[in-house]
């Protein structure tokens, strides 16, 4: 619509948003982890021209960080099964492939951790929207994986206390941050270009891991933005959540006004209908 | 008649009513006077007794809700909101929830309430569309009753919106947005309505209680004693059957059997009603948290019979008209305005369509089966079909989701879908009606058992009284009069 | 166009026009051709009045137990009240179940207590022409010996013109005048603050998350008063090249109101990996229209008829992050003569 167009009836150019991409940074270093790398074996570079768009956020100053547990035979078995499973995607120095998988150089545990053990990765077809299935390596294994792609080096997972969180706060943040995407009581929803998964089987350390690394279309969030105690008070809402206050009896799955009107219908008003049957003439 | 003697007293109270009042002579017309006895008759009952329930339990949340937006900082029995800022208008309602004894109980009963009224109207409105009961002399009833629907829904609307939780906050910006987009008067209509650029001025909320709850529900007390007090004139609309005339009423008279049934039916709404409040969550706002500009949530939606518009909304694409720099017509006109204006014109004008198109100007107070006129049900079908696809798009796209299809996607769909599948309605409903009515199956019964069938000439045919069903006795003498030997008045 | 196609747009435009005159005939023959009334529905001559005795003490039996039951349980809606009075599903089965029995209790005595009778009456002639004529005959009585009718009824219309329109006068003090509605409190040098009031600085707004920000000292209800602050990679920034200098550090303000609907945007997406998804882009939760913040705010999807207005930013002195001007274009949903933005 340019200044020429005295009148028009506008609509606006809409450039159809599904595979929208734009090229894949080359050496492009402006989000790479800050951390500094663990000592790992075969020496990997720090930066890569597959490096993810986001790097996972490091634990502030004085925070909790999970211990990673690290040994040369778990790093080893963690190789061998990085290489059936997941070199085709993310190379065999974990280096990426172009337009297919990022690096994971220097993102340390907490991804891993994370995509692991919700079962998003492996994932089939890369163009498709990782998404939460029963975990396809086993804890022994995901630990070796971990190990193996935490020694490539980047930052310590991170994780989240629950107990030591306050509630009121954690629904006050997540409302601000969250409820936009997986809705108000992390019942998850729906955005343009991806599925937004509900919280109710995440525990508390993938909430953290999740808010500190932002998977797929996910913001992440630092420190700076929510510190730990924010991050504890989200992560014990989220817990919440999984049974809220339904003070007023059979919350019908807390999403609000659908399964409502057809509570209203299907079974209010179906069951005065049948009343009216009772009491009035019926046709056959 | 049944050789009691009535009670002394009773002989002694009606004497003095009457000779101060004389309406014995009403009260006997009112106990003799006949129903016809259908249950689809009763649907509209269903409605009014829901509108029982709102009046009292309204009357008993306004006692304690409070009508301002002044800024308060919680500190009640709910934790997660301990600290928050928040309206007192959303904090009364929490204290209702929380701390009013059967507080919660009738403000749930209170909402159920609200959404099973609409449901009964639109059921009753579907009853009497496809019966053709809106014709003269029903046509101006027809009329109050659509203007009744349009104030329900604006009421349950300004009813849910009066909490200011996050969900009905979200809800009253896209009203306003609906109203800006007026052409030429919106920016200034919406500023009349919320005294301001939203969320408004203070006292938008104490307004917005005024109208609902006293300009809306007596405008529409008045509509129903309109409404009902039209029906008693005319009286009742019937199915043909035995004993059944243009001219004459047969049904059950008020008196035992009738009032008893209907006020049974008013109890069952109800109890039903206040179970649902009792037992089944509805609209928890503690959840949602109090409504501030900046804030929203996924998945928020109306209540349902918004969702029209929601789908409407959200189903347009992005044409505004614009000249040089300014907008003139906004988005939100085309599906939150001009839609809904549609569907009424088109509702409130149909009784004259159709006596234009069918020519048939004669009065009728014997009602179609829906399979009798098939091209009127087959219309409606189509008409219906094309709101409830709308309607389904704003509500279903977690649901379409599951199945791997992108919202983009179901959108591009539903905007061509949602004019060829109601095409495909109308030629399947009008079939359907036309092989129904062709095998005369399923016949009409009457309280007594007597069934009417039709015959393959078009009339129709009175069985006698059949245990065994139809069919197994010979016919009864034909009837069916030619059209317009009656007197059509 | 190839003459391929020339030639079959022609047949296809001659066929639709053959088309619309054979489907005009055909209407104007319906309407023309005189019409068959729909059929009426049979009309019964048989007697349908009886009137019949249940006669049923069982059912009586039941009425009475249903209505001491009703009573029973409301009864104890009274206790629960008094007892646990916020407990609204003990409360709502006492209350809900008294009403229940009661109305079971008037349905089976309706059914099968009373007696059942069907009866007939008659309904009313409603048109009566000779009623019609001799009410319009008084009516018209009423102004034997006026002379100027014609003029007094246009004088009455007038008069009920005016009063019209002085009744509804007092409606537009309802509406403050629409001045004020192009400015937010937004301006050059007000300082960006979150929910709780704590400036944001520069070195806060990292790529890969979202803020929103309200003016400090301001009022947070307004709706100019949310934006959505994010930091982009360069490679997503493509701001048109007035708004070169909007962005310091490709950091980038935004108004958090969409100008659909007015709903506040809050879903944000920014890809892990950008080759295997899409590019950031915000998203309003109530009808998914999406905007590119790299680009200005440009509507990608959804309904929005226009950008989402931008606000331009600078950094102070001390690091904080200020509005560099106003908005240059409306905020919120759109009206009659909205501004919208020029590029």
């Amino acid at each position: 619509m340019g200044t020429g167009a005295l009148v028009s009836f506008s609509a606006q150019a809409t450039s159809g948003d599904v595979g929208v991409t734009t090229t894949a940074p080359a050496g492009d270093t402006s989000g790479q982890a800050t951390g500094a790398p663990l000592a790992a074996e075969g020496g990997p570079p720090t930066s890569s021209p597959n490096a993810p768009d986001k790097s996972p956020e490091p634990p502030g100053p004085g925070e909790p960080r999970a211990s990673t547990p690290t040994s040369p035979a778990l790093v080893s078995e963690g190789r061998t099964l990085f290489h059936e499973a997941c070199s085709s995607c993310h190379g065999a120095n974990l280096e990426g492939r172009k337009d297919v998988g990022p690096s994971l150089v220097g993102v340390g545990a907490g991804p891993a951790e994370f995509y692991l053990s919700t079962g998003r990765m492996p994932l089939e077809n890369p163009r498709e929207e990782p998404l939460r299935a029963p975990p396809h390596f086993s804890d022994a294994q995901i630990e070796a994986l971990v190990a193996f792609v935490a020694s490539y080096g980047g930052p310590p997972a991170p994780i989240a206390e629950p107990s030591k969180g306050d509630l009121q706060q954690g629904f006050h943040a997540f409302t601000l941050n969250c409820a936009g995407c997986h809705q108000i009581v992390a019942r998850g929803g729906l955005t343009v270009g991806a599925a937004v998964p509900d919280l109710q089987s995440a525990t508390a350390d993938q909430v953290a891991e999740a808010m500190r690394m932002g998977p797929y279309l996910m913001p992440h969030f630092s420190a700076k933005q929510i510190d730990q105690s924010e991050l504890n008070s989200i992560a014990r809402y989220v817990l919440w959540t999984r049974d809220p206050s339904n003070k007023g009896g059979w919350g019908i799955y807390n999403l609000g006004p659908i399964p409502e009107g057809m509570v209203a219908w299907f079974l209010l008003l179906a069951a005065l209908v049948l009343t009216a049957r009772l009491i009035g003439e019926t046709t056959s | 008649m049944t050789g009691r003697r009535l009670d002394h007293r009773a002989q002694r109270a009606m004497r003095a009513g009457d000779e101060r009042l004389g309406a014995s002579g009403g009260i006997r017309w009112a106990l003799r006077y006949v129903f016809p006895d259908h249950w689809s008759f009763l649907l509209g009952e269903i409605a009014l007794y829901s509108f029982i329930v709102l009046v009292a339990t309204g009357i008993y949340l306004t006692l304690f809700y409070v009508p301002s937006d002044a800024q308060v900082v919680y500190h009640g029995p709910y934790a997660l909101l301990q600290g928050e800022t928040m309206s007192e208008a959303y904090s009364s309602v929490l204290h209702i929830s929380f701390s009013v004894p059967a507080g919660l109980l009738i403000r749930q009963t209170h909402h159920w309430a609200a959404d099973v009224f609409i449901a009964a109207i639109v059921l009753h409105l579907m009853r009497v569309f496809f019966t053709g009961a809106y014709r003269k002399p029903r046509d101006l009833n027809w009329m109050i009753g659509l203007t009744m629907l349009m104030l329900a829904i604006l009421e349950g609307f300004a009813g849910y919106s009066l909490v200011d939780d996050l969900l009905s906050g979200m809800g009253l910006a896209i009203a306003y947005s609906v109203a800006l987009s007026i052409p030429l008067i919106g920016g200034q209509l919406g500023y009349l309505v919320w005294g301001g650029e939203f969320p408004g001025s203070g006292s938008f909320l104490s307004r917005l209680e005024i109208v609902h709850v006293f300009l809306i529900p007596a405008a529409l007390a008045t509509l129903i004693t309109v409404h009902l007090a039209m029906i008693m004139r005319q009286h009742h609309s019937q199915f043909p059957g035995r004993g059944r005339r243009e001219r004459n009423v047969v049904g059950t008279p008020m008196w035992p059997a009738y009032a008893l049934r209907s006020v049974g039916l008013l109890f069952a709404v109800a109890g039903i009603l206040f179970l649902a409040g009792g037992l089944i969550q509805i609209n928890p706002i503690w959840q949602w948290g109090p409504y501030h500009t900046y804030l929203s949530e996924n998945g928020a939606q109306p209540d349902w019979y918004i969702g029209w518009l929601i789908g409407a909304l959200r189903l347009m694409p992005n044409w505004e008209l614009a000249v040089g720099g300014h907008t003139l017509i906004p988005n939100p006109f085309w599906g939150g305005a001009l839609f809904p204006l549609f569907v009424f014109v088109v509702m409130y004008a149909w009784p004259a369509i159709e006596r234009r198109v069918t020519g048939d100007h004669r009065r009728h107070d014997l009602l179609d089966r829906p399979r009798d006129r098939p091209t009127r049900t087959a219309i409606g079908a189509a008409f219906l079909s094309w709101v409830v696809i709308i309607f389904a798009v704003g509500s279903t796209d977690r649901l379409f989701y599951r199945l791997h299809i992108s919202y983009q996607a179901q959108i591009h769909f539903w905007r061509a879908g949602v004019w060829v599948l109601p095409i495909i309605v109308f030629f399947i409903t009008r079939s359907i009606c036309r092989a129904l009515g062709r095998s005369g199956t399923h016949p009409l019964r009457q309280w007594d058992g007597t069934l009417v069938v039709r015959r393959r000439d078009g009339g129709f045919h009175v069985l006698a009284d059949s245990p065994e069903g139809p069919g197994s006795l010979p016919p009864g003498p034909p009837l069916g009069t030619a059209p317009g030997k009656d007197s059509p008045l | 166009m190839s003459e391929k196609e020339q030639r079959d747009g022609r047949i296809r435009r001659a066929g639709s026009l053959i088309g619309m005159l054979v489907a005009g005939r055909a209407l104007r023959e319906a309407l023309r051709r005189p019409r068959t009334l729909p059929a009426s529905p049979p009309q019964s001559d048989e007697d349908p009045r009886r009137r019949e005795i249940p006669a049923n003490p069982r059912a009586e039996i039941a009425v009475t137990l249903l209505l001491l039951g009703a009573a029973a349980f409301a009864l104890g809606f009274t206790t629960l009240y008094i007892l646990d009075g916020l407990n609204p599903q003990l409360l709502g089965i006492a209350i809900g179940g008294a009403l229940l029995q009661l109305s079971a209790a008037a349905i089976i005595a309706g059914k099968a207590i009373v007696p059942q009778e069907t009866d007939v009456e008659q309904r009313d002639v409603l048109l009566q022409g000779p009623q019609v004529e001799s009410v319009l005959e008084i009516i018209e009585s009423g102004g034997e010996g006026i002379t100027r009718r014609k003029l007094l009824i246009g004088a009455a219309g007038v008069a009920g013109a005016g009063f019209v329109t002085a009744a509804v006068t007092p409606l537009a003090s309802l509406g403050p005048p629409m001045t004020g509605i192009h400015e937010t409190q937004w301006h050059r040098g007000v300082r960006l603050v979150d929910d709780r009031g704590n400036p944001y600085s520069a070195a806060d707004i990292q790529v890969g998350s979202f803020y929103t920000a309200l003016p400090e000292h301001g009022n947070p209800e307004l709706l100019g008063a949310g934006l959505l602050v994010v930091k982009l990679a360069p490679i997503f920034m493509h701001l048109p090249a007035a708004r070169r200098g909007w962005a310091p550090e490709n950091i980038l303000a935004y108004s958090k109101i969409c100008p659909h609907a007015g709903c506040a945007i809050s879903l944000y997406r920014y890809p892990l990996y950008q080759p295997t998804s899409n590019g950031p882009a915000f998203t309003c939760p109530c009808h998914y229209s999406t905007f590119l913040p790299g680009e200005g705010g440009r509507v990608v999807f959804g309904p929005a008829g226009r950008s989402l207005p931008q606000l331009p930013l600078m950094i102070d002195d001390e690091g904080y992050l200020r509005a560099a001007g106003a908005f240059h274009e409306d905020i919120g949903p759109s009206w009659w003569g909205t501004r919208r933005s020029e590029s």
